[in-house]
């Protein structure tokens, strides 16, 4: 394991510290206080509506916070643009799919790949120096995540004409090739039968241990998030209901009145 | 006869040049203008004063005309992109920039008003415009297949996604538009010395319209289709000069034709290309035999 720090204290890679959003006067998310190590993948659960998305809008920047300050890898990101965010290490996948739908499943990789590539526009007009060699430096890295989903034979179809399952498997990744520290995942389960999901569980794990991930999952299969999760955050109505491991989640009454269901525990796990 | 043809040739690819600029703006970064016609009239006035006034070399004048009209196109677009104005209210601010360029023209006392200029050198001949509309094709061809034109395209696609992707929307989107708007300045400084003649009421919404409906004509997303379209629509009404009245009713019903039958444009997300026409024609064997 490397997530041990300097110190010998595991390292936080994500911190929410008393993070509130309202729009008007609705409050979407309040007073979130949460932690993520380095490593770890924690799931982030609860009844549609809760805030879930609004928690991943607020870490990525699309929303600014109300109040509150989120850190990450040690820096206050809470005033920062989505791109820099990015830029920083954090990349994150759409609940409701969001691909560059007229590309190729190649392009929509290489303009991931590309954030971290430096060649300038003068040598762009211009095809200067080693622009065509970096160019197919791009192509050849879009494979290779490509491959790491285990679509590197579709690369030139277009992204549209995918199945939804391989749609959500490209965004993966495409996230991916922004190299990131943290990977937040919006529900990428959404729409799979049970064989389905579990699969991807199955892929979230290989990823996250083969690129060294910190990963931060919102899940409504509760079969996945319990396999994957070694923390989970229960948010319902914009605050947090529980927090702790799978098991302390299944048999929290609390958690078990508003989102799993009484019956959770008898009926999936006898 | 060739002397004719070869001025529609010139006048179309004078317009390939500007269309070639709009198109990595709107068919890339998904905005539009409906004001490039300024741009076009800057690049005109200012290479056909600085040749017309101080003799300055043609070609000096074309680059400054070329970096005069990016130079504009950077203070209209900096507040308007930065501002994150939606597609319809940005092709608002850029129809009100063109009719506010063209009556700053007519008032100016160095552009002589509405008189214009007559008597600009004719230093723009046919193989100075096809190795000028050459180079600017290359040039945009080789930003659209950048990491920079990818940037854009990934704009186009979905700004919230391209945002996650790390991609700076205000500088993606600025960047595209001065090269648009160079692209503009230039053609304008072609057309200036082709024609000789310049005066404001050239430069109107209609020149505008007619750019940007070559781009969406020849494809949204493409550098060919938008050649093919612009020379199309320079070059059929013009042969159809003898049909007189008749030719605006053809020019109409052209883009009506193109709108039925290509609502993707000629080339909407497509190049042509030599494996491309290869396949073309190998389906087409292959169609005939079966």
């Amino acid at each position: 394991m490397n997530s041990l720090a300097v110190a010998g204290r595991p390292m936080e890679v994500l911190e929410l510290r008393g993070v509130t959003k309202r729009f008007g006067g609705i409050t979407a998310c309040k007073d979130l206080t949460f932690h993520i190590r380095e490593g770890q993948i924690m799931g982030l659960i609860g009844p549609n509506g809760a805030g879930k998305t609004t928690a991943f809008n607020l870490i990525t920047g699309v929303y600014g916070v109300t109040e509150g300050s989120i850190i990450f890898d040690d820096r206050i990101i809470t005033k920062k643009r989505p791109d820099q965010i990015v830029r920083l290490g954090i990349a994150r996948t759409f609940q409701n799919i969001r691909l560059f739908k007229n590309l190729s499943v190649l392009d929509n990789v290489c303009i991931a790949v590309d954030c971290h590539e430096t060649y300038l526009l003068g040598a762009a007009f211009l095809r200067l120096g080693n622009v065509r060699k970096r160019e197919q430096a791009i192509r050849e890295q879009a494979m290779e995540f490509l491959a790491a989903v285990g679509l590197e034979d579709r690369a030139s179809v277009r992204a549209d004409s995918m199945p939804y399952g391989f749609q959500r498997k490209l965004e993966i990744a495409r996230a991916l090739a922004l190299k990131p520290k943290l990977l937040l995942l919006d529900e990428p389960a959404a729409g799979m039968n049970p064989e389905e999901s579990l699969e991807l569980a199955k892929l979230i794990r290989v990823i996250h241990e083969r690129f060294r991930l910190t990963t931060l999952l919102i899940e409504h299969h509760m079969d996945v998030v319990m396999s994957l999760c070694e923390k989970i955050y229960v948010m319902n109505f914009g605050v947090k209901l529980a927090e702790g491991s799978a098991e302390e989640i299944q048999s929290d009454p609390e958690v078990l009145r508003a989102y799993l269901g009484e019956g959770y525990k008898r009926a999936e796990h006898p | 006869m060739t002397q004719y043809l070869s001025g529609i040739l010139s006048l179309g690819l004078i317009y390939v040049i500007a269309t070639v600029g709009l198109a990595v703006f709107t068919g890339f970064t998904g905005l539009f203008s409906l004001g490039h016609a300024a741009f076009f009239a800057i690049g005109a006035y200012t290479a056909a004063i600085l040749t017309y006034f101080y003799g300055v070399n043609f070609y000096l004048a074309l680059a400054a005309a070329g970096a005069m009209s990016g130079l504009v196109g950077f203070l209209i677009g900096y507040p308007t992109l930065k501002a994150k104005l939606r597609t319809d209210y940005f092709a608002i601010a850029t129809l009100g920039f063109g009719e506010a360029t063209r009556v700053l023209l007519e008032n100016l006392a160095i552009t002589q008003g509405a008189r214009g200029l007559p008597g600009i050198t004719n230093y723009t001949t046919l193989p100075v415009i096809i190795g000028i509309a050459a180079l600017v094709i290359w040039v945009a061809w080789n930003f659209v297949h950048s990491r920079h034109g990818r940037a854009a395209i990934a704009i186009r696609e979905d700004f919230v996604a391209a945002e996650m992707m790390g991609v700076n929307i205000f500088i993606g989107r600025l960047r595209s538009l001065i090269f648009s708007a160079a692209c503009g300045g230039i053609a304008g400084g072609l057309f200036a010395h082709y024609f000789c003649f310049i005066q404001p009421s050239m430069f109107t919404a209609y020149m505008s319209t007619q750019l940007t409906a070559a781009v969406v004509a020849g494809g949204m997303g493409s550098i060919s289709g938008p050649v093919m379209a612009a020379l199309i629509f320079i070059g059929v009404p013009e042969l159809l000069r003898v049909a007189n009245i008749w030719r605006l009713v053809a020019y109409g019903l052209l883009l009506v034709l193109i709108m039925i039958f290509r609502p993707q444009g000629l080339l909407g997300y497509r190049e042509i290309s030599l494996s491309g026409i290869r396949d073309f024609f190998a389906r087409f064997r292959k169609g005939a035999r079966s």
